[in-house]
């Protein structure tokens, strides 16, 4: 399984006084098992580009290809397309709407044509994935939930299609501390246990840092940056100007650097910081 | 796209027509739909017809977005066309099965197409050309009169304009669940109409849930800030009649003047 997206275009509302040209000449790559974090401001297009993925979004130019297979060129399965790529959107609870948990995640493996047994061994593991008590909630509303337990069902109701490639928009925004860790931990356990490929939308550069193998910068609908987290985040001037901030440890880096402290590695992490400055100390 | 809908939509511009006073432009369309009653022959129509494409070419809206607004009401149009042409009696000119086209049918089934076609354009060149809050706030004024025999003007214009201000809100949500259970796989174009009704319960349930939503939180900003509609409420833009107000009014006038003579003398 692979993801390239060549020369992508998009403008929304072509023809319209409103026109607006959200992706332009957009080229990467993902490999297979790859962790990829994406980063830009409001409004840069990680959104619009993340629909392009799955088949939700036409483009105006440009080619997708998923596992070999243009998913642009027409008379392609967007049901096969949709299988095989997860997409979780941002808010996802708000997609949510039958009686009860089980039901509801098993909207999506039912939509797939499977049989009865395949569709509730899958419920139960998505629900058990996704870090929820299986038996206690399973026959509950979705409604009645907490809002960090309704986003957990609603990915989990992307993660019972078993995609080989799971895109997740914002999975964080809106949630507590606690929740937000838990989510992150979820979103690990998924890419350990499914070793499938993750896509990462986040605002919280010490996420982004400390989960991605690789960064995708978006600003003003073009690809920014693509590189390693350490090529992404030393890249400073670039970042604030595109309204980006650096982890918390590489700001730290930085400015140490700057009050004349010798510290060599890029710390992306504050344990790392910490070892450095310690390692400086003697 | 669920969001390029044009119908009932502002162009956002610039031109003399952008700036008239809403209460103006909303006697105008109301006047002008009256007049396309009274016309009843082609030359009538053809000063109804001169008279809006000169407000359209200096409210310089693009005519194919106008356009776009009739697609729509396209399938009314002919339906209307259709029952003028067949159903009025008169004398025969074509005639087959049990169908038959009468002269009057025809003369008919044109004014009524080209009536419909000019009410439709004439009323979204005021959509076109007014904020939707200038509209409401025009509604308001022009009811205000009539608030001393009970009728609530401030409300019935406060819920016209929450109406059309969430009216792209909801779309955008709308355009989102849709995308959202299209990736859990769902399937919205293909079996027999059951089959169609219940894939919209994924979409529909969601929608509710979110248009409530939308709506206490709004009631709750209300309230936080101390709305009430029985005081006497004061605007941050005021209406006020300009010159061009003026101008505008004995165009109105002189407009109505000629249709009425058109009928009257021709
Ligand atoms: N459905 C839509 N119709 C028109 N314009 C849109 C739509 N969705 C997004 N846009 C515009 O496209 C640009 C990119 O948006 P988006 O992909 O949502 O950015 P991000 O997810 O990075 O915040 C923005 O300028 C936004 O206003
Ligand atoms: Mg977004």
């Amino acid at each position: 399984m692979s993801i390239e997206v060549r020369n992508l275009t998009h403008v929304y509302s072509e023809g319209m006084p409103h026109e607006s040209l959200a992706l332009d000449d957009i080229s990467f790559r993902v490999e297979d098992g790859e962790f990829v974090g994406i980063i830009g401001h409001t409004g840069s297009g990680k959104s619009t580009l993340l629909q392009h993925l799955n088949g939700l979004l036409k483009p105006k130019s440009g080619s997708i290809i998923i596992d070999g297979t243009d998913i642009t060129s027409p008379g392609v399965s967007m049901r096969e397309i949709r299988c095989k790529v997860g997409l979780v959107f941002q808010y996802p609870e708000y997609q949510l709407f039958e009686e009860t948990v089980a039901k509801d995640v098993a909207f999506g493996p039912s939509n797939l044509g499977l049989s009865q047994e395949e569709i509730d061994a899958r419920v139960e593991e998505a629900i058990r994935l996704v870090g929820l008590d299986y038996e206690r909630l399973k026959d509950v509303s979705p409604f009645e939930l907490s809002g960090g337990q309704k986003r957990r069902v609603a990915i989990a109701g992307v993660i019972a299609m078993k995609p080989q490639a799971l895109i997740l928009d914002e999975p964080t925004a809106g949630l507590n501390p606690k929740a937000h860790a838990d989510i992150l931990d979820m979103v690990n356990t998924i890419h350990r246990t499914e070793s499938n490929i993750i896509l990462f939308v986040s605002h919280n550069m010490n996420d982004i840092a400390r989960m991605s193998d690789r960064i995708l910068v978006m600003d003003h609908g073009r690809l920014a940056m693509n590189g390693t987290p350490e090529e992404v985040f030393t890249r400073e001037e670039e970042l604030k100007q595109m309204g980006l901030a650096l982890p918390d440890a590489m700001e730290l880096t930085m400015r140490l650097r700057r009050k004349g402290m010798n510290i060599e590695q890029n710390c992306l992490e504050i344990s790392a910081l910490a070892d450095a400055i310690a390692q400086l100390r003697g | 796209m669920i969001r390029d809908i044009t119908l009932g939509q502002y162009y956002p511009g610039n031109s003399w027509v952008h700036k008239l006073d809403p209460r103006l432009k909303i006697i105008a369309t109301l006047l002008y739909i009256v007049a396309l009653f009274v016309v009843h022959d082609f030359i009538g129509f053809a000063i109804a017809f001169l008279a809006l494409a000169v407000v359209i070419a200096i409210s310089r809206v693009p005519l194919k977005f106008i356009l776009k607004g009739l697609k729509p009401v396209f399938i009314i149009i002919v339906f209307t066309l259709m029952v003028n042409l067949f159903m009025v009696k008169g004398d025969i000119l074509v005639q087959f099965w049990i169908f038959h086209i009468t002269r009057q049918g025809l003369r008919m089934a044109a004014f009524m197409g080209i009536r419909l076609v000019l009410l439709i354009i004439g009323s979204s060149v005021l959509t076109l050309t007014t904020r939707p809050i200038g509209l409401t706030d025009g509604i308001e004024a022009l009811l205000s009169p009539f608030k001393k025999i009970g009728v609530p003007a401030h409300e019935l214009a406060m819920m016209m304009t929450i109406a059309l201000r969430f009216i792209p809100t909801l779309l955008e949500e709308t355009d989102k669940i849709i995308k959202a259970q299209q990736a859990r796989g769902a399937d919205f174009e293909s079996g027999n109409i059951l089959r169609r009704a219940k894939a919209l319960i994924p979409i529909l349930v969601p929608l509710f849930i979110s248009a409530f939503r939308i709506a206490q939180d709004l009631a709750m900003a209300m309230e936080a800030r101390c709305y009430g509609s029985g005081i006497k409420r004061t605007r941050m833009n005021a209406m006020k009649f300009a010159k061009r107000d003026l101008v505008g009014g004995i165009l109105l006038v002189a407009f109505l003047a000629i249709i009425v003579l058109e009928r009257v003398l021709i």
